[in-house]
């Protein structure tokens, strides 16, 4: 072999450079959060799973038709009605953003702009 | 037709992890023993390219020059291309490894009226490949998020710059668009382009192919087929992978399985294809090696070590042979002492 002088090292940066998550957790998975669910209601304005995959796009069309076309309608489930409004309806079961947005997503690490122009409630 | 067997095998990638997972208990073989197998092969495969490559002699001093070489004073040397010394080799070095700048010399010749030929440079293939690298780059740094606990600032910033411009929900990623674009301007040219047409072969298209499937498979998952792709049981699976404890705690949906599927494929396929160019253009004597063939000796390594025989010590090996032979000496026979 020729110039291993330099190509071994080399060679070990690249291997130490691919498994940095292996060094970084230190072995340690960690737990999945938990997040703290409302306690009086039980239902939600969407079935569960549906809320998990899209609540994102849910929020985002209420955003889009009461900011943007001033359509501030109601929605009507199971006989219910509820205002297109995170912080007035979302917000009145899970009232808690660290216990329960926080959680999911600063583990996935994602970051929703929704605070930049709601005021999180103070806890 | 050169990219109808390699698209098939694609196509037959996706479909073998999208039915796989359906039996039960195979989830654990799509996501915990083929993403261990293919790091194993993706690590273990290019080092030991790398040891083939660098157990191979580089007999001559060859590096190419296109630029005025190192001479008299008053004549200015082209520092970049036609390096001297190792600090000018790592600048070049440096700039083909993070601008590719030697596709810049991607020249295309046209002929104009008059008649009138041109070799102009062509930096189409520059602009796409290069969109292409830091695409998948940006894309690879975005991932960390899902293997790393707690998130470090640079994958959340790289995330955070990537997703800026806030266009849906959830946010469009600036680098899902770019490479999906670059891939498809790298297919076009090879169906276009009658010259690259021709020297394409399957090995080409296949990685192409695949990437273009991990990208479109990732695009579907992020925005349109979300039902089922729970990211924590993700992220719980991705950082059980890496610190040796996994866990699929969750259903997680096929379509992850067939991104995850086709990585691994990717990682496996890697030492063993062009896409080895990530490990070799570190090694490219034509690039790495200083244009000093007159100021440093470049000895071959594979010579056989031959000692200098001068005429003297030849003279002297054979003088009374030569003298008994009538062969003229330089140096006569020391005179006879018992004489």
């Amino acid at each position: 072999m020729y110039d291993s002088s330099k190509i071994i090292p080399g060679l070990i940066i690249f291997v130490l450079f691919v498994t940095i998550p292996i060094w970084y957790n230190h072995g340690d998975a960690g737990a999945a959060p938990e997040i703290k669910l409302p306690q009086d209601a039980k239902a939600c304005v969407r079935p569960t799973a549906e809320m998990r995959a899209s609540h994102m796009q849910l929020l985002n069309q209420w955003r889009d038709e009461v900011l943007r076309d001033g359509d501030r309608g109601t929605i009507e489930v199971d006989g219910k009605h509820y205002k297109k409004s995170l912080m007035l309806t979302c917000m009145e079961c899970h009232t808690s953003k660290k216990q329960f947005c926080d959680k999911c997503h600063d583990y996935a690490s994602v970051k929703p702009y929704c605070w930049d122009c709601h005021l999180a409630p103070v806890e | 037709m050169k990219y109808a067997f390699p698209l098939a095998a694609v196509i037959a990638l996706v479909l073998i992890a999208l039915v796989g997972v359906q039996i039960p208990g195979m989830q654990y073989f799509f996501g915990i023993v083929i993403p261990y197998a293919a790091m194993a092969l993706f690590l273990g495969g290019f080092c030991l390219r790398v040891i083939y490559w660098a157990r191979s002699p580089v007999p001559f001093k060859i590096p190419t020059t296109c630029g005025q070489g190192f001479s008299l004073d008053w004549i200015k040397q082209d520092k970049l291309e036609a390096p001297t010394n190792t600090s000018q080799v790592v600048a070049r070095m440096f700039l083909e490894i993070f601008l590719f700048r030697s596709l810049w010399r991607n020249t295309k010749s046209t002929v104009y009226d008059g008649p009138k030929l041109t070799y102009e440079s062509s930096k189409w293939l520059w602009l796409f490949g290069i969109m292409f690298h830091y695409s998948f780059l940006v894309i690879v740094i975005r991932h960390m998020r899902l293997f790393m606990d707690p998130v470090p600032f640079a994958v959340s910033f790289t995330e955070t710059i990537d997703s800026l411009l806030q266009i849906g929900a959830p946010t469009m990623y600036m680098t899902d668009v770019t490479i999906v674009l670059a891939l498809l301007f790298l297919f076009g040219r090879r169906l276009t382009n009658p010259h690259v047409r021709y020297l394409s072969l399957a090995n080409d298209y296949f990685p192409l192919f695949l990437i273009l499937g991990v990208a479109t498979t990732g695009i579907l998952m992020r925005f349109f087929l979300r039902t089922d792709v729970d990211i924590n049981a993700i992220k719980q699976l991705a950082v059980g992978l890496v610190t040796f404890h996994p866990t699929i705690s969750a259903d997680i949906g096929a379509i992850f399985y067939a991104h995850l599927f086709l990585v691994c494929t990717l990682l496996a396929y890697f030492p063993m294809s062009k896409l080895m160019h990530m490990g070799g253009v570190f090694l490219s004597p034509t690039r790495n090696m200083a244009n000093d063939s007159r100021m440093k000796r470049h000895v071959n390594p594979w010579n056989p070590s031959i000692k200098p025989h001068s005429y003297a010590s030849y003279e002297d090996e054979f003088r009374e042979d030569m003298v008994e032979q009538g062969i003229p000496v330089e140096k006569e026979l020391p005179p006879k002492t018992d004489e």
